[in-house]
C-alpha cells in the first residue's frame, strides 16, 4: 500500500504568485496513494524540512512529492531530509513548479493548472520508484590542472600545499601564460615578473608538482575521482633532463629571423630558444618549422656546440596516460585579432599596437629594453591616443568583436597612461572612453590619479578612424562632452584588443564534456553558489576560462578551485549515482548498440552460458553496465531495440506512468 | 490620441527600422564622420534626439542635407545601431512634404566641379524628390 505525502512550496512570491498553490495541495491530495498533502513557504528552510521529515515518521510515508524548484537546486537537500527521517532517499520525487511553471506562465489559473500537471506526474512516478543503495567509488588522489599561467600555477601550489599530486599541462614550452609578458601590475604597480618568477619557480620545485610543459592534453576519459588522460608531450628536440639551459644554442643557431612570440613579433628570435630569460623550465625547444636541420637535414650547429649533448633531432612526440581524481580547466585568454578593425589602421601602420604589445615595449626585457621606443623607426612617441573598448562591448552577433566587457581594460590602460607620463613627462597622452569602470580595491583611486595627478587627458568618446600619414598618425575623434571632433596627430596608438578565451579552450570542453556559453568561455554550475565547478563532475575552473579576470581576481578564483579539488582528493570514497541502467540478459539479442551509442564506455559484451528450457546450455553474448562508470544518461536505454535496457529511478514504466499521469 | 512629434517620431522608427535603444553613447559614429564640421546636430545626436522625441529641431536643420550617407557610422557603430539610416528617415519626413524639395534638377550641373566626391552626388540626387 503506497503512502505518499505531497509538500507544495510557496518559494515566497516566486511560487506563490503565479500558482494557486493550496489548489495544487488540494487536487494532489485527491490522487491515488497520496495520504498526505500540506504547502509552506520555504520548504528548503530548517522548519519546512522538518514538516517533511516529521510527516514521514507520522504517516509512515513510503514515497515523497515536493512540488518546488528545479531538482538542480533543491533535490540533494530534500533526499537528505527524507534519509534522516529513515526513508530511503530515492524515493523523494521533485516536481518542477518553479523554473518550468511559475517563472514562465503569467496566467494563474493555467499556471495552476500546469501545477497540478507535474504534481500528478511525480506522483505517479515516485509510486513505482524503488529503494536504491548508491555504490561507492574510489578517488585517484591526484590532480591535474590544464594551463599553466598564473591560474593554473597558483592552482597547483594550493593543491600541492595540501599534500595532494598535481601536475600541469602547459602547450607552451615554458609556464608564466600573459602574466609572464606583462610589465607592472595595477593597481600597486608592482613588476609582474618579481611577483610571478618565484610561483613559477616555486611549482618547479615543489616534489608534489609536475610540469608538463609544451605538451596537450589529448584525451580524457572516466569520471569524477577516476579521470584517465593522455597527455601528448611535443617533441622539443631538447632533452629536459640534459640541458642546463646555458643558452649558448640560442645564440649561435643561424636561423634568426622568426618572429618573436613573447615579444608578440616585435623582434626575432632564433630557431632553437628560450622563450625569455626566466623561463620555467629553462630549457631550450627548437622550433621545428623554422630549424635547417629538421627541415633539410643541413645544419646540426647546436647540436656540435651543446656541452651537455642534449640535442636530440630524434626525439618524437610522446603519449603520456596518467590517473585524476580532478580535473582543474585554467586554459586562460587571447586578445581577440584586430585584422577586421580596418578603421584603427592596426594592419597599415606598425605604430598602431595592442595593448599587450605596449606591455612588452616598456617592459626591461622587451625588444627594447623598456626603452618606449615605437616600433617603425624606433623613435620617441611624443603624443599617444589610448583605445579603449576596441571589439568588447559590440552589439550581439556583430561581425567583429565580443558583446561583454572585458573587464580589464580600463585599469591597464590607466596604468599605461600613468607609466607613460611618469617615465616621459613631456608625452601627451589621450585616452578615449565610452565609460571608465573601475570596480575593485583601490581601483578607482587609481584611474583618478591618472587623470589628476599625472594629467592624462581622458576623452569621453571614441576613436572613428586613424589614418597613417607620413610619420604620423591622423587621429579623428569625437569628444562628446565638448561636442567637437577632434583631430589628433598621434606618433603611437594603441588598442585596448577585447580578450577571448584561449582557442584551446573549445575542444578541451569537447574533451571533458563541460558546458560552454556562446563566448567559449566555460560555464559554472552555478552563477553565484559554484562559480568556480563545472557542471561536469570533478571538473573545476580557474581564472579567465570562465569570464574576464584580473590578476587578483584570479588568484581567489584558483585558490578557490584548488579548495573544491583538496575537498574532493581527500575523501576516500565517492557515492555513485544508483541511477545507472542495468541490461536484462534475457532480453539482450547481443546487437551491440548499447556498446556504439554510450559516451562513457560503460557497456561491454561478455559470453555468458545460460540454461535452456529444454535443460541444454547456451552460450549467448548478452551486454554488461560497469555502473562506477555510467552515469544515468539513457542513451543505451533508448536505442536498445529489444529494450533490454533500463535506468534505475528512471525505468520505460516509470516514464510512461508519468507520462499517462499527465495526458490523463 | 498621440501628438504630432510621437507620430513623426514612430514613422522615422518604423522606415528606418533602426532600434534607438541600442545605442551606448560611445560617439564612435560622430568620430568617424567625414561631413562633422558641416553638421549642426551629429550622427549620435540625431540617435539620441530621436529616442528622446527632440525631433523639431532636426527637421528644420541644415545637417539633413550635409549628410553624406556614406555609411561611415553604420559600418563602425559597434552596437550595430546605423546613424545615417536615422538621418536618412528624418530627411524624408521632410522631403516628402509638399513644397520641401531640397534641390532641383536644374541646380545641379552648377553644383558639380572636380573636387565634388561622387558619393556626395550620389546622395545628393538620393535627396531629390520630384
Amino acid at each position: 500500500m503506497q503512502k505518499i505525502g505531497v509538500f507544495v512550496c510557496h518559494c515566497g512570491t516566486n511560487i506563490a504568485a503565479t500558482v494557486d498553490v493550496s489548489a495544487v495541495a488540494a487536487a494532489l491530495s485527491a490522487e491515488p496513494g497520496v495520504v498526505f498533502a500540506r504547502e509552506y513557504q520555504y520548504m528548503c528552510s530548517a522548519s519546512g524540512q522538518d514538516l517533511i521529515k516529521d510527516a514521514i515518521k507520522e504517516k509512515e510515508l513510503t514515497g515523497v512529492v515536493i512540488c518546488s524548484c528545479s531538482p538542480r537546486m533543491h533535490e540533494a537537500t530534500f533526499r537528505k531530509a527524507a534519509a534522516s527521517a529513515g526513508l530511503n532517499p530515492y524515493m523523494v520525487e521533485i516536481a518542477n513548479i518553479r523554473e518550468q511553471c511559475s517563472w514562465v506562465h503569467k496566467d494563474k489559473q493555467s499556471a495552476t493548472e500546469k501545477a497540478i500537471i507535474l504534481g500528478r506526474a511525480a506522483i505517479a512516478k515516485v509510486a513505482l520508484n524503488t529503494p536504491l543503495k548508491p555504490g561507492e567509488i574510489p578517488v585517484t588522489k591526484r590532480a591535474l590542472v590544464i594551463g599553466g599561467g598564473i591560474a593554473g600555477i597558483q592552482t597547483a601550489l594550493d593543491i600541492a600545499d595540501a599534500g595532494f599530486e598535481v601536475d600541469i599541462v602547459e602547450k607552451k614550452p615554458t609556464i608564466g601564460g600573459k602574466m609572464a609578458q606583462l610589465d607592472k601590475t595595477f593597481p600597486t604597480l608592482d613588476c609582474a615578473a618579481c611577483i610571478l618568477t618565484p610561483k613559477m619557480v616555486e611549482a618547479s620545485q615543489n616534489e608534489k608538482i609536475r610540469i608538463y610543459s609544451y605538451s596537450q592534453v589529448e584525451a580524457v576519459g572516466g569520471f569524477v575521482g577516476n579521470f584517465t588522460v593522455k597527455i601528448r608531450k611535443k617533441a622539443r628536440y631538447v632533452d629536459e633532463t640534459k640541458c642546463t639551459g646555458c643558452g649558448l644554442c640560442t645564440e649561435k643557431c643561424p636561423v634568426k629571423n622568426v618572429p618573436n612570440e613573447f615579444n608578440l613579433g616585435m623582434n626575432e628570435r632564433h630557431a632553437v630558444y628560450i622563450p625569455f630569460a626566466q623561463a620555467v623550465p629553462k630549457v631550450a625547444v627548437i622550433d621545428a618549422d623554422c630549424c635547417r636541420m629538421l627541415k633539410d637535414g643541413k645544419c646540426g650547429l647546436c647540436s656540435k656546440l651543446c656541452g651537455a649533448g642534449a640535442i636530440d633531432y630524434k626525439q618524437e612526440d610522446e603519449i603520456i596516460e596518467n590517473k585524476y581524481g580532478a580535473i582543474v580547466a585554467a586554459t586562460g585568454y587571447e586578445p581577440i585579432s584586430l585584422d577586421k578593425f580596418d578603421e584603427f589602421a592596426y594592419s597599415k601602420s606598425k605604430d598602431v599596437i595592442t595593448s599587450l604589445q605596449f606591455e612588452r615595449l616598456m617592459n626591461a626585457a622587451g625588444p627594447t629594453g623598456g626603452v618606449l621606443l615605437r616600433p617603425s623607426d624606433n623613435k620617441h612617441p611624443k603624443t599617444i591616443v589610448f583605445v579603449q573598448c576596441v571589439g568588447s562591448r559590440c552589439e550581439a552577433h556583430a561581425k567583429k568583436g565580443k558583446e561583454y566587457c572585458s573587464k580589464i581594460c580600463c585599469m591597464y590602460t590607466a596604468k599605461h597612461a600613468m607609466l607613460t607620463r611618469e617615465k616621459y613627462p613631456d608625452t601627451d597622452v589621450y585616452v578615449f572612453y565610452i565609460d571608465v569602470r573601475t570596480p575593485g580595491k583601490n581601483f578607482d583611486e587609481f584611474y583618478r590619479r591618472a587623470a589628476e595627478e599625472y594629467g592624462v587627458h581622458y576623452v569621453k568618446g571614441m576613436v572613428g578612424k586613424i589614418c597613417a600619414e607620413g610619420d604620423k598618425l591622423k587621429v579623428q575623434a569625437s569628444d562628446l562632452i565638448a561636442d567637437k571632433q577632434l583631430h589628433i596627430d598621434a606618433d603611437l596608438v594603441v588598442l585596448a584588443a577585447a580578450i577571448e578565451p584561449d582557442k584551446s579552450a573549445r575542444p578541451l570542453a569537447t574533451l571533458l564534456t563541460a558546458s560552454m556559453d556562446t563566448n567559449d568561455f566555460f560555464t559554472e554550475a552555478h552563477p553565484k553558489l559554484r562559480p568556480v565547478e563545472s557542471p561536469t563532475a570533478g571538473v573545476f575552473l580557474s581564472g579567465c576560462c570562465q569570464g574576464p579576470k584580473d590578476i587578483p581576481e584570479t588568484v581567489a578564483q584558483a585558490g578557490a578551485a584548488a579548495s573544491k579539488v583538496i575537498g574532493l582528493l581527500c575523501k576516500d570514497k565517492l557515492t555513485a549515482n544508483p541511477c545507472v541502467a542495468h541490461a536484462d540478459e534475457l532480453m539482450c539479442n547481443g546487437c551491440s548498440t548499447c556498446e556504439n551509442v554510450c559516451p562513457y564506455h560503460a557497456i561491454t559484451y561478455i559470453d555468458k552460458e545460460f540454461k535452456m528450457p529444454d535443460r541444454t546450455v547456451k552460450v549467448r553474448r548478452v551486454a554488461q553496465v560497469n555502473p562506477a562508470v555510467c552515469q544515468g544518461c539513457g542513451a543505451c536505454t533508448v536505442a536498445c531495440p529489444s529494450k533490454a535496457m533500463d535506468l534505475y529511478g528512471f525505468s520505460g514504466k516509470q516514464i510512461y506512468a508519468e507520462v499517462d499521469a499527465i495526458c490523463r | 490620441m498621440k501628438d504630432k512629434n510621437e507620430l513623426i517620431k514612430e514613422q522615422i522608427l518604423y522606415q528606418s527600422k533602426v532600434n534607438v535603444r541600442k545605442c551606448m553613447r560611445c560617439g564612435k559614429c560622430s568620430g568617424t564622420c567625414p561631413a562633422y564640421d558641416e553638421m549642426e546636430y551629429h550622427p549620435h545626436q540625431f540617435v539620441y534626439m530621436v529616442e528622446t522625441g527632440d525631433i523639431e529641431p532636426l527637421l528644420n536643420s541644415e545637417s539633413l542635407y550635409k549628410c553624406l550617407t556614406c555609411f561611415a557610422c553604420v559600418d563602425r557603430c559597434p552596437r550595430g545601431v546605423e546613424p545615417a539610416k536615422i538621418v536618412e528617415a528624418v530627411r524624408l519626413t521632410v522631403i516628402r512634404q509638399q513644397g520641401k524639395n531640397k534641390l532641383k534638377p536644374d541646380d545641379i550641373p552648377d553644383i558639380i566641379d572636380g573636387e565634388i566626391p561622387q558619393q556626395a552626388l550620389v546622395s545628393a540626387y538620393r535627396k531629390f524628390t520630384k
